[in-house]
């Protein structure tokens, strides 16, 4: 598999690994994917009382891909407000990344992570508005 | 040390210089044919591949009349099991082989399958290895054949080729041995081995790409239908010029082997070991396969809670094999694995390390300070890793697939 710069770049080094306190209300935790598809990430943000992430931790058990594409949201988000992490698609991130079709999955994790991690805040908020429900890890890993 | 570490022998190995020198000459001046019969460029040519012959049949115990020169392991396996099959298809339409045979001979299954014969696939133990009483069962009075291989090339297990083919003998059923992993490393006696057909492979054991042999039984005869026509060589069974130099590699390879395997097997074995040791410190490592009934080059290990196409990116500077096919862009495990009840993730995360003749204890030392710092590298970046270690089992949490 011939992976971009990019892609080896966020393997080697990748940003803002590791965990924040999940029982923290400003944290929204996010998990998502399963260990017999090779892919779990999961996404954590700390959002500011003005609605706006101000820290991003990732962690990610998967391929060079998934590893890269979840490095790079915890970058997107930060600085956005929620609706705008939201709006963030999985075809930009394979864009970024430049991501072969058999790895576009990658990328739809890592937005579904996104959206994962935002539905969990907003429960902890108790705004229901978000849309369809999405099982937070704290319900999966019950 | 040249980077990557080269841990990847059961792929292949480099030729041994020798058996470079043996070659070398046989391309240049000495380019006879060895089918030529009048005059003396052919007569040395032939001279050399019968002197080949004797060094193959010298470490598997045969005679020279009943090896047939191949383009290598994978069109013997082919010529073995349709040959026969083809032959005594009116004894029978009944095959039987093992789950974690090589693609060549389960591809050739297959494709005796769409040309009306019955296969059945064995099912192997947790550590690799066929259970004699269930081959027995599968043994019936249409069997024609059967197929096991003596050295799995991914986990490295021994089959008990002896006690099977015993019980293929005893109720007139053709056994098939693919023997590609197996030359130099364990010994092969097949004046005393109840064994009809057998595959060998140059490349695995320091010769050429590109030649093998198939070892075709003479008492009690057995027959096999050729494949390839045109010319009759090789006693009618496998036509088409011999590849002289090949051939001369092929048998130097195996003549080095010979003299030198009990030797080569202890050292290796020392340094399969101390790969071992190494590997198993770190935490929630398992090893694929028995270790007892397995050749000394071959170490399969899964490292649980990494995963695979990661982990083989991480250990980029050592050339290993991963039991998963992600890189080929087919999410599949290894069906070896999975055959040995291996979860897919554990299968996702397994290497195979193979040592060989040119592995120094300076490579395994690397190859082990590298995984150790990578796999915990990987470990820390996964949460499958953080919520066992706050003592979560994973196998109560409800993931959501994609």
């Amino acid at each position: 598999m011939a992976y971009s710069d990019k892609v080896i770049d966020h393997y080697e080094n990748p940003r803002n690994v590791g965990a924040l306190d999940k029982a923290d209300p400003s944290v929204g935790t996010g998990m998502v994917g399963a260990p017999a598809c090779g892919d779990v990430m999961k996404l954590q943000i700390k959002v500011s009382a003005s609605g706006v992430i101000e820290d991003a931790r990732f962690k990610t058990y998967g391929c060079g891909s998934a590893i890269a594409s979840s490095s790079l949201v915890t970058e997107w988000v930060k600085g956005k407000t929620l609706d705008e992490a939201m709006a963030i698609r999985n075809t930009q991130i394979a864009e970024e990344l430049a991501l072969p079709p058999v790895k576009i999955h990658c990328s739809i994790l890592a937005e579904d992570a996104i959206k994962a991690a935002v539905e969990d805040y907003r429960k902890k908020h108790g705004d229901t508005t978000a849309g369809h429900p999405v099982e937070s890890s704290q319900q999966q890993a019950a | 040390m040249q980077l990557p570490v080269y841990l990847d022998y059961s792929a292949t190995t480099p030729v041994d210089p020798r058996v470079v020198d043996a070659m070398v000459p046989w391309l240049g001046q000495r380019f006879g044919n060895p089918a030529s019969r009048s005059h003396a460029y052919g007569w040395d040519a032939e001279q050399a591949v019968e002197q080949a012959r004797e060094h193959v049949a010298a470490l598997v115990g045969c005679d020279v009349r009943e090896l047939v020169w191949t383009s290598g392991a994978t069109e013997s396996i082919n010529l073995a099991i349709k040959g026969a099959a083809s032959f005594y298809k009116d004894k029978g339409k009944h095959l039987i082989t093992v789950k974690t045979e090589h693609k060549a001979t389960l591809d050739t299954m297959r494709e005796l399958e769409r040309e009306g014969f019955e296969v059945t696939y064995l099912d192997v133990q947790e550590n690799g290895l066929l259970d004699l009483e269930q081959f027995a069962q599968a043994l019936r009075k249409d069997t024609v054949l059967a197929s096991v291989m003596l050295v799995n090339n991914e986990i490295g297990v021994i089959q008990d080729i002896a006690a099977l083919g015993r019980m293929c003998r005893d109720r007139g059923v053709l056994f098939h041995v693919d023997s590609a992993q197996a030359t130099g490393k364990v010994a092969i006696d097949l004046a005393s081995l109840p064994v009809d057909l057998m595959s060998f492979s140059a490349h695995k054991t320091y010769g050429p790409k590109g030649v093998g042999a198939l070892y075709v039984r003479r008492k009690p005869r057995v027959r096999i239908d050729a494949q390839i026509h045109g010319g009759g060589h090789e006693r009618g069974m496998r036509s088409g010029t011999l590849p002289t130099h090949q051939i001369v590699g092929m048998g130097e390879a195996f003549r080095i082997a010979r003299a030198e395997m009990a030797t080569e097997n202890d050292r290796i074995r020392m340094l399969r070991d101390r790969l071992h040791r190494g590997i198993v410190a770190l935490e929630e490592v398992y090893i694929n396969g028995d270790m007892d009934q397995r050749v000394p080059h071959n170490l399969n290990a899964s490292f649980n809670y990494v995963e695979g196409e990661s982990l083989i990116m991480a250990v980029k500077d050592l050339a290993v094999s991963s039991g998963s096919a992600c890189t080929s862009a087919s999410l599949e495990p290894s069906y070896v694995l999975r055959a040995l009840g291996r979860s897919d993730e554990l299968a996702h995360s397994s290497i195979r390390f193979s040592v060989g003749r040119f592995t120094t204890e300076e490579d395994v030392d690397f190859a082990i300070a590298l995984l150790k710092d990578k796999v915990g590298r990987l470990r820390e970046m996964s949460p499958l890793w953080e919520m066992v270690k706050e003592g979560i089992d994973l196998n109560t949490v409800q993931w959501s697939a994609h």
